[in-house]
């Protein structure tokens, strides 16, 4: 049924589909065990991490002072322009059509 | 010292540096910059379309770029393309697989995929020759189950799955351009920044990963969430990102102080946080609970301002159009709600 039965225990998040299928209980906290790796190719892993770790180390961070005034400029600049903040009446609402009246 | 044990030093003594460095960015928070500003009012929208057709829970919807049409996935094994106006179903695609977990709709409105269990992106041309819809491409190479694809074009397409790994296809050729590895759980959700240049990706090892899509690498990792990142999204000008967790709170991350500026929580809400989807303007977000609501947030003052109510189980998907018309939900219900 599930191709994904098919792999090995560690790579298989048996509560994940359970819970995304079925369960409406809050989940158990998966841990992915890694399986037993030989000595050389946990270095290989450990060095990309490290190597991970420096470029990210490295990159240059704005203000956080800066940062939150831009993201609120963004956010009153495009305020009107923001239907479903401003409110949208039923004229210009493509989802609730005007009744047209007639003249008998 | 053994090499190992040095290497180990080193990632430990790096991961404080980059604790060192947010703060030292740290001048103010969000709270103390936004403090001029007054909580936007209450917002009231109502249910204006309800989509009916599908048999079984709906897992996910993804709106077209025009803002009319949507397509959803659901359990019941259909795709359903709809023009959210009409409620007219414009196409019911049958799936070979009904353990579908994500869709998505190409910018260009030609194409649509989906996957799920089948640990496969399929894609199905829309505009084919003879008005029938069919299976283009069928993307396989991921050892685990699809939580979430998006198109980058016509020929490009990113993928999530639970094996902990991200993929951008070339749909052409039906192959691998790149493989994105570094989450340590399975990835459930992603988002591609507005100029297409970068996508984030979120885990259950709880954090939330910035991707440059060209160079292939991993550029900031996002931690402070205490359980399963089960939604993600960028803020509109893409120099931010809202992630969704199951330990029922969302979290703001700005790109360019690389940190984590306010969280979005209630002692009230005590559920998981299943999909999440910004306004037009940033500043609302919109976001589905697994005690089948939607909250609304003030992005900026971090306070609940409305509900959606009117899900009879959890909402699993939400959307909000391009043109910031309207949201639309989807829920374990087997409905989606057109709403603003």
């Amino acid at each position: 049924m599930f191709s994904s039965l098919l792999l090995p225990a560690h790579c298989r998040p048996k509560n994940r589909y359970h819970s995304i299928f079925f369960s409406k209980k809050k989940k158990d906290k998966i841990v992915l065990k890694t399986p037993r790796m030989s000595s050389s190719s946990n270095l290989a892993t450990m060095k990309k991490a490290v190597q991970q770790l420096r470029f990210e180390a490295s990159i240059n961070r704005v203000k956080v002072s800066q940062a939150a005034v831009d993201l609120q400029q963004f956010c009153l600049q495009n305020a009107l322009q923001d239907p479903l903040l401003t409110g949208v009446s039923s004229s210009t609402n493509p989802f609730r059509p005007q009744k047209v009246c007639s003249f008998l | 010292m053994g090499e190992m044990e040095q290497l180990r030093k080193e990632a430990e003594s790096l991961k404080d540096q980059i604790t060192a460095a947010r703060k030292a960015v740290q001048d103010s928070t969000l709270q103390e910059a936004a403090a001029g500003i007054t909580v936007v009012g209450r917002i009231q929208m109502k249910t204006r379309k309800t989509l009916r057709g599908h048999l079984a829970k709906i897992y996910a919807m993804h709106w077209s770029t025009d803002s009319k049409l949507c397509v959803s996935a659901s359990q019941d094994g259909k795709l359903i393309v709809w023009d959210s106006v009409t409620t007219n179903k414009v196409n019911a695609i049958p799936l070979k697989s009904s353990w579908v977990m994500t869709c998505a709709y190409a910018p260009s409105g030609n194409l649509v995929a989906c996957g799920g269990l089948d640990n496969m992106c399929s894609i199905y041309n829309l505009k084919g020759k003879d008005g029938n819809v069919k299976v283009m491409r069928e993307l396989a190479a991921h050892t685990g189950y699809l939580s979430c694809c998006r198109f980058i074009s016509d020929t490009e397409i990113i993928t999530s799955s639970g094996d902990c790994t991200c993929i951008l296809w070339d749909i052409e050729t039906g192959t691998q351009k790149t493989v994105f590895a570094g989450h340590q759980g399975d990835c459930m959700s992603l988002a591609v920044a507005p100029d297409f240049k970068f996508f984030i990706s979120g885990a259950c090892d709880f954090t939330a990963k910035l991707w440059d899509i060209r160079e292939g690498t991993c550029r900031q990792t996002f931690g402070g969430h205490e359980s399963d990142v089960n939604a993600i999204g960028f803020f509109p000008n893409g120099n931010a990102v809202i992630t969704g967790s199951d330990d029922a709170t969302c979290k703001l991350f700005d790109l360019r102080a690389d940190q984590e500026l306010i969280t979005y929580q209630d002692s009230s809400i005590m559920c998981g946080v299943t999909s999440l989807a910004p306004s037009l303007s940033g500043r609302l977000i919109l976001a589905g609970y697994d005690d089948f609501n939607v909250n609304i947030w003030d992005m900026l003052k971090a306070e609940r301002v409305g509900v959606l109510a009117g899900h009879d189980n959890r909402v699993s998907c939400i959307g909000v159009s391009a043109d910031g018309m309207a949201c639309c939900t989807g829920s374990w219900d087997s409905f989606l709600k057109i709403w603003n």
